[in-house]
């Protein structure tokens, strides 16, 4: 209990403070994840659509892979990328192991399957709805898909900010990837991960809250995005 | 005359996981006027618009249009007995088809607010789609249809459960459209209605043609036992 409150009050002292080392891995953090959560949706919400609307053959199959792939463990992932990456694996040439670019390519596996397989089940729902106008529209495969992810986008922006929490969250394929570098790839789950092997509780505590703060931060600015949606102002 | 017609079907038949629905049907369709296709329930009235619109599966047979087939596609709409509204404003709604084919949003939009002042929507160009009332609903689907001017539109029970009011509108729309020249097929269930509109009239049972006339003779001089119980209501099996 002592620890929970002495974590509380370094946590307001070093945002009050605007501590320069808790900001830069706080905005490090930030940064990596929201990386990676614009890339993984760049990948997920076009293949989210594109299972919906296209018939091809594995298709189911490919459907129940992804949804298995949501529970990917974090350090199997970190441990493949770290092997493509590694000097000696076929990306090595790259240099990109224990850099922050690694940590997104790491996050961007993680999220991917998860932001896919939640948009896929919003998106096929829509299509459902929308199926036989769009058919007799005569409107092509792209411009379906772009219909569909544009009238879904609420949907679409709950399935990212699911990806976004698994993804600032996430600490196994981080840090294997990036190696929790100081001032280079250590970011707040690294950081905290480091102060409890160092027995330094209320300063782990105090980063705990902060990356709560942080992604309780996110999702408020993404509910207020979605309200300004609700109200038909784009 | 409309360049798509006639349209000739060949022993089309539509099927569904290898069960035939509707057909072998043989006809020949001009390219004038109001087809009204009636018959009881089950009879195959939607699947035999489908067939014809191309979005229900062809399992056998042809439909020869005087064009080609994308062609024919491109130039004719269809509006289900349940419209479908996209999760968009009305405005949003009237300018996708058009927007879909290129026009630009400037252009669209005019043309959006003429047919949406024609059929009685021009003040709730804002609000959504989703949440307007039955009647407004299928207007708006109707004028959705009839802004990229089809020359060919397929309506599937375009009135039911509208009330009395909505249905006049509609019915008011479709004649002015017919004068217009734009060729008309629909089924429906209301016998006053297709007195009203057809000009010729179909009549399916069990997914088979049964009868086909006239409008004004198939109403008084039915060809067939079948239509001839129907018309009077019987219960026809």
């Amino acid at each position: 209990m002592v620890d929970i409150w002495s974590g509380l009050v370094q946590a307001a002292w070093l945002v009050g403070t605007l501590d320069a080392e808790l900001l830069e891995i706080a905005l490090r953090s930030l940064k990596v994840t929201l990386s990676a959560l614009v890339i993984a949706s760049l990948i997920a919400l076009p293949l989210a659509a594109l299972l919906a609307v296209r018939r091809f053959r594995f298709r189911r199959t490919v459907i129940a892979v992804l949804n298995a792939l949501m529970g990917l463990p974090p350090v199997v992932v970190g441990l493949v990328v770290y092997v493509l990456l590694s000097r000696s694996g076929p990306l090595g040439v790259l240099g990109l192991l224990f850099t922050p670019t690694a940590m997104v390519i790491a996050q961007v596996v993680i999220i991917v399957p998860l932001i896919a397989s939640i948009a896929h089940q919003s998106i096929r729902d829509l299509w459902q709805e929308y199926h036989d106008l769009l058919i007799s529209m005569n409107v092509t495969q792209g411009q379906k898909i772009r219909t569909l992810l544009w009238d879904s986008r609420r949907a679409l922006l709950t399935a990212a900010l699911a990806g976004f929490g698994r993804g600032i969250g996430e600490v196994g394929a981080i840090m294997i990837v990036g190696g929790n570098i100081d001032h280079a790839t250590r970011v707040l789950t690294t950081a905290i991960a480091l102060e409890t092997g160092k027995g330094n509780f209320a300063l782990a505590l105090a980063l705990g809250f902060v990356l709560i703060a942080l992604a309780i931060a996110v999702n408020l600015a993404i509910h207020a995005l979605s309200r300004t949606e609700r109200e038909g102002r784009w | 005359m409309s360049d798509l017609f006639p349209v000739r079907l060949e022993a089309a038949r539509a099927t569904r996981r290898g069960r035939t629905l509707v057909g072998p049907v043989d006809l020949e369709l001009d390219g004038a006027g109001t087809t009204v296709v009636i018959g009881p329930n089950g009879a195959g009235k939607t699947t035999f618009l489908r067939m014809l619109h191309g979005t229900a599966r062809l399992g056998g047979g042809r439909i020869r249009w005087n064009c080609t087939t994308e062609e024919a596609r491109h130039h004719q709409c269809f509006v289900f007995q349940q419209p479908v509204m996209l999760r968009r404003t009305v405005m949003q709604n009237l300018i996708y088809p058009l927007r879909m084919r290129g026009m630009s949003r400037g252009e669209a939009e005019d043309r959006a607010r003429r047919w949406a002042a024609r059929v009685g929507l021009g003040s709730m160009l804002t609000r959504q789609a989703p949440v307007l009332s039955g009647g407004e609903r299928q207007k708006l689907a109707l004028a959705r249809a009839m802004i990229t001017e089809p020359k060919l539109l397929f309506l599937d029970e375009p009135c039911a459960s509208l009330d009395g009011r909505a249905m006049r509108e509609i019915e008011e729309i479709l004649q002015e459209a017919r004068a217009g020249g734009m060729r008309l097929i629909l089924s429906t269930h209301d016998m006053g209605q297709a007195r009203r509109l057809a000009d010729e009239v179909l009549f399916l049972l069990h997914g088979w043609l049964h009868d086909r006339g006239a409008g004004p003779e198939f109403f008084t001089q039915p060809a067939t036992p079948q239509a001839r119980a129907f018309l009077n209501g019987d219960i026809v099996e």
